[in-house]
């Protein structure tokens, strides 16, 4: 009886082994795989003897026993049963690949993003559809058919200061267009100063009025803009040079005035030894209200956040904002402080 | 396009969403390619790139007319093309007595040639030639690399990659098990890739794990390395770049042992044992009128 069962397990062993035989194979060193990308690497010598006799048929079973190995990573994985199908999960890859294209960068802050930060504009979401009065009816507020369309108006009250001939939609249009071209313009200075490129100083841009300074500047650019760069313009009795135009560096001659040059280490010396430094009054104010905007932003930033849980415990300063309207001065109240600066 | 960091801003919503679809991503999409011939091609190389063209297919771009460009002296205009059709892989065959049969492999990174390897047809085999079952399109391929070459020499070691790169199908998170069909194979040899392409049969094997068959199912090259054009170490590292978002972030105070125990440091504050409840009784209770003591 005992004999049976052993010759009964030796053969379970066999049929085992037999089986498994057909799925293993043996090599000198083991592959390499990364199986995210159902890759295998055979760093053995490869036979060129073998190679020389049968090409076809070497090639062949040197495949096959590499993709049995690789099969056999794979199906080591868990699978899963997906819609009548085994499905198998595959691990991260580890073999680095480049990238086709650099890693996409984050967009530059435009200027009045900066603006709004440091004074704590939030920006609100208008609602897409507005009332529009004449047609009786919800409109979307851009685009075709929008609410309130002024351009589509077929009469337009002539204001009293106005000049009879002027034409008041050519007006608005032109107006339109010239906003338009501003914030292009503004656009692009954006992404010149986020790659921090020096744009070019443009002579004379367009505003609404123009006023002396550009006048000036106006005159200036004229002036340089010939062929000589501006050398032999004359210039006007009594005109006065144009503003923020930059300096150019001037250098005095290498020798020539001791008493100036030795008066110049002087006072130089005479600044270096000064116990005191020296005290810029506007440069003072100007950072120390710098420095209050940024806090009072700072502050309006925090007391909003706690204002909206806590109610009334906004005010801070009193005066208006904890006084006659109670609620609605406690969420709106941060805002309507007052220029920091003419306090 | 490059679209020069935004300068252009496209008019339409349609062209905005053009732009966007080929702006960098984080994660990026497969890759495509694009696949030409020059000025002079052999039946040979045509039929070459027609091959693997239906091997890369849903990801490939086919170009059927002649470049008459030479990539090795001049890649700009695979570099024209690569930003027009917006594929940063390309395969370029060409045809002359200096260099039969000749087909570059290469890709590109930024829309400038990264990697470029000259390989020569020395046998081939088409696709339509062997007369067996062939695999479905869009398969992901099994691709296995044989011989030392292509651990040791460096040439060899871009041009795994390059390979890899090329051919690794789309990137998939998980596979069908009866889907693994198709084997590209690449074996190295004295300055010479034999590359076969195998169709991969299942067998029961009597345990869970199959026994593998193979049917060769073309195309199959013999290619001897020519000349190469490889990435300046700077340039391929900064290729591999990972972006910093997509950078596993490391998690504080958890640790694991030796066997896999995940262990997690707790920062507890200090408990004040003055309040401490304890239990309540009739007699402790604090009166109202007196306060303590």
């Amino acid at each position: 009886m005992a004999a049976c069962v052993e010759e009964l397990l030796a053969k379970a062993q066999r049929d085992e082994e037999e089986k498994l035989k057909s799925i293993t194979v043996t090599k000198e060193l083991e592959l390499t795989f990364d199986v995210g990308h159902l890759l295998a690497c055979d760093s053995n010598r490869v036979e060129a003897r073998a190679l020389k006799e049968d090409k076809e048929q070497f090639l062949r079973s040197l495949a096959r026993d590499n993709t049995q190995l690789l099969i056999n990573e794979v199906w080591k994985l868990r699978a899963e049963r997906l819609q009548e199908a085994l499905v198998v999960k595959l691990p991260e890859t580890h073999t680095p690949l480049p990238r086709a294209k650099p890693p996409p960068k984050v967009r530059a802050i435009t200027k009045w993003e900066e603006f709004a930060k440091l004074k704590g504009i939030q920006k609100r979401k208008k609602t897409n559809l507005v009332w529009d009065p004449s047609a009786k009816d919800w409109k979307r507020r851009w685009g075709y058919q929008r609410g309130g369309d002024d351009t589509k108006e077929w009469l337009i009250e002539v204001p009293v200061t106005a000049a009879n001939t002027e034409d008041q939609f050519e007006k608005r249009s032109h107006a339109k267009k010239e906003r338009v071209a501003k914030n292009e313009f503004n656009r692009l200075k954006n992404i010149a100063r986020a790659q921090k490129i020096k744009v070019p100083g443009v002579g004379l841009t367009p505003v609404a009025s123009q006023g002396k300074d550009d006048l000036s500047r106006a005159v200036s650019v004229a002036r340089t803009s010939t062929a000589s760069a501006g050398r032999f313009q004359d210039c006007l009795p009594k005109e006065k040079a144009p503003k923020n135009m930059g300096k150019k560096r001037k250098f005095d001659a290498v020798i020539g005035n001791f008493s100036s040059e030795k008066q110049k280490q002087l006072d130089l010396l005479k600044l270096m030894d000064g116990k005191r430094p020296k005290l810029d009054v506007t440069k003072a104010v100007n950072k120390q209200m710098r420095e209050e905007d940024q806090e009072e932003a700072q502050k309006y930033k925090k007391g909003k956040k706690g204002g909206r849980k806590g109610g009334g415990s906004f005010g801070g300063k009193g005066g208006k904002g904890g006084g006659g309207k109670g609620g609605k001065g406690a969420v709106v109240g941060g805002k309507r402080r007052g220029k920091p600066g003419k306090r | 396009m490059t679209q020069l960091d935004g300068v252009i801003k496209p008019k339409t919503k349609r062209s905005k969403r053009f732009l966007d679809r080929r702006a960098p991503k984080l994660t990026e999409d497969v890759k495509t390619t694009m696949i030409m011939k020059g000025g002079n091609a052999s039946l040979t190389v045509t039929q070459a790139l027609k091959d693997i063209y239906s091997l890369k297919k849903p990801n490939a771009v086919l170009y059927k007319k002649k470049n008459i460009t030479r990539p090795f002296e001049d890649s700009t205009s695979l570099e024209f093309f690569s930003k027009k059709t917006d594929c940063s892989l390309f395969l370029f065959g060409s045809h002359n007595k200096k260099r039969p049969n000749n087909l570059i492999f290469g890709r590109m990174f930024d829309f400038h040639v990264l990697d470029m390897v000259e390989l020569g047809v020395e046998k081939y085999v088409a696709l339509s030639e062997i007369k067996n079952s062939k695999c479905p399109e869009g398969t992901k391929p099994m691709l296995v690399f044989a011989g030392e070459a292509f651990d040791t020499d460096n040439e060899h070691k871009r041009l795994k990659s390059l390979l890899i790169d090329f051919f690794r199908g789309p990137t998939a998170s998980a596979v069908r098990l009866a889907g693994l069909e198709h084997v590209l194979h690449f074996t190295a040899l004295d300055g010479k890739i034999y590359m076969r392409s195998y169709r991969c049969m299942l067998k029961k094997s009597g345990c869970r794990t199959p026994r593998i068959e193979l049917e060769e199912m073309g195309p199959s090259f013999d290619l001897v390395l020519r000349r190469t054009h490889l990435a300046s170490d700077d340039l391929y590292k900064l290729a591999h770049r990972k972006p910093k978002a997509l950078k596993a972030k490391k998690k504080k105070n958890i640790s694991h042992n030796v066997f896999g125990t995940k262990f997690g440091r707790v920062h507890m504050q200090k408990q004040d044992l003055a309040k401490l409840q304890t239990r309540k009784m009739k007699g402790l209770r604090k009166r109202r009128g007196r306060r303590g003591r």
